[in-house]
């Protein structure tokens, strides 16, 4: 459902991403690991519509985002790295704009905020302006905005960055229900989400894809047996990189 | 359609904060104050409210305008809500668009209020109410010019005081070039030709033929089309940002 082909950015003389490329089928869940700065965001945002790829092109059910950019991103939910909300709506005034700019009906906008609502834990704070929410109910509140059209397809940047251990916990769970029957990419640096979440992961190092497999084959490419060391091996410290 | 979700929002935004309160009242109390001292308006016995009334509006705008664009874009830069939308299944057009509308609304709201004076007129004098409407609308189209001028700053800057006061400093400039003394003191120094071309980028040639009631075809070409030009830039510089 997701079909990324050689997909790069250029900023400047920095090379972020690299032909990148890579699929998510249905039903599959694929984690996205690497270091800080190694260009997970920008594919993520290059797949998402919100920068253009400085060359090749990504397919979301098959559709070019290059191409066919607004019938793309109706297939898409999309929790950005920061998650971004408007702090002066309340969660559920913030979840209805969202619903209807997605082009949702009256009566079926509210049912959708509703589930999103139920699904994420938010009905405590729904009347609540979004500037007094702690950092968790923030994220829970964007994550709510990313399934709200019921999306084929959720691209999730960290999406249990900030979010104490039950909280992580939940969002994992949630990932993976979802993850039966829609295609799920989402980028970590925490390895023990891999093993809890995903189906596949890829690691990406300085715009390339370093490693790609199961859980379980990751783990077998180890010498140690651990994903921790694998990950040390194959990418590069940013004080390294520095040097 | 998705133009008119991104309105209701701004508009909501407007409302739900002193924001545009503020702004309202300061005006009436400028726009009035300056009326019934400097402007004269029980002395000279006009009932046309040209020199009276609507000569202070540019005077308040280069001011105010400002502080009603000067979050639309940055704003949205700052709390990154513009990779939300930049994701959302809608042209950057029509958010623009909303933007724009929803700005020019306060103001709207703020003429609007200023209705005890054409009253007044009317009860003290017998008006034309014909140059009274020109007039407000030459006044709106100052206005939503400025507010245009701030939102194509408001894109280049993340920073709400920056673009307060460069927005400030080029209406500013636009009230002055073409303000009678002005131009008078710098018709000693410079060539005839230069004048002209000062005069030609200051609001007043136009504002005051509507004014004076006059609907001129050139007056509303030439601010439609600023207000066409500052939108066009404002879309180029956010997808230009993006790449």
């Amino acid at each position: 459902m997701i079909e990324v082909h050689k997909l790069t950015k250029q900023f400047g003389s920095k090379l972020a991403v690299d032909e990148l490329s890579f699929t998510v089928k249905k039903g599959e869940v694929l984690g996205f690991l690497g270091p800080n700065g190694a260009g997970k965001s920008t594919t993520m945002r290059m797949i998402t519509g919100f920068i253009p790829p400085s060359s090749g092109d990504a397919k979301v059910c098959g559709l070019s985002i290059i191409e066919n950019p607004q019938e793309a991103k109706t297939k898409i939910g999309y929790l950005p790295e920061s998650a971004p909300l408007y702090p002066d709506m309340t969660v559920s005034s913030f979840l209805s704009f969202c619903a209807e700019i997605r082009g949702l009906k009256k009566s079926a906008a509210k049912d959708a905020v509703e589930r999103a609502i139920e699904t994420c834990f938010l009905s405590s704070v729904a009347r609540q302006s979004i500037d007094t929410l702690s950092k968790g109910y923030r994220h829970r509140t964007c994550l709510a905005q990313a399934l709200l059209h019921d999306p084929e397809v959720l691209i999730l940047d960290e999406p249990t960055d900030g979010l104490d251990p039950n909280q992580k916990h939940e969002v994992r769970q949630l990932i993976k229900r979802l993850g039966k029957d829609k295609a799920i990419l989402f980028s970590t640096h925490i390895l023990e989400e891999v093993e809890a979440a995903c189906s596949r992961a890829v690691i990406v190092d300085r715009g390339k894809i370093v490693a790609d497999g199961t859980p379980a084959e990751l783990i077998a490419q180890s010498d140690t047996g651990s994903l921790t060391d694998l990950f040390r091996k194959l990418t590069t410290r940013d004080t390294e990189a520095a040097a | 359609m998705s133009s008119l979700t991104i309105y209701k929002r701004e508009l909501r935004s407007y409302f739900g904060q002193p924001t545009a309160y503020a702004i309202i009242v300061i005006f009436l109390a400028l726009s009035m104050g300056l009326t019934f001292s400097f402007g004269n308006f029980m002395r000279v016995g006009d009932a046309s409210l040209e020199w009276s009334f609507f000569f202070w509006h540019p005077w308040i705008y280069m001011l105010l305008a400002p502080a009603v664009g000067m979050k639309l874009w940055s704003d949205e830069q700052r709390n990154g809500t513009i990779e939300l939308l930049g994701t959302f299944p809608v042209s950057m057009w029509s958010a623009i668009i909303g933007k724009f509308l929803a700005a020019a609304t306060v103001w709207l709201a703020a003429l609007v209020l200023t209705f005890p004076i054409v009253a007044t007129v009317n009860y003290l004098g017998d008006p034309d109410n014909g140059a009274i409407l020109a007039g407000y609308i030459g006044s709106l189209l100052v206005c939503s010019t400025f507010v245009a001028i701030t939102m194509l700053v408001s894109a280049c800057t993340r920073d709400q005081v920056v673009c307060l006061i460069v927005s400030v400093a080029i209406c500013v400039t636009m009230v002055l070039c073409g303000y009678d003394d002005f131009t008078r003191e710098i018709g000693k120094a410079v060539s005839p030709g230069v004048v002209e071309a000062i005069v030609s980028i200051g609001v007043w040639d136009h504002f005051r033929s509507l004014n004076r009631g006059l609907l001129r075809l050139q007056d509303a070409v030439w601010f439609t089309s600023f207000i066409a030009v500052c939108l066009l830039g404002t879309s180029t510089i956010l997808s230009a940002k993006r790449s």
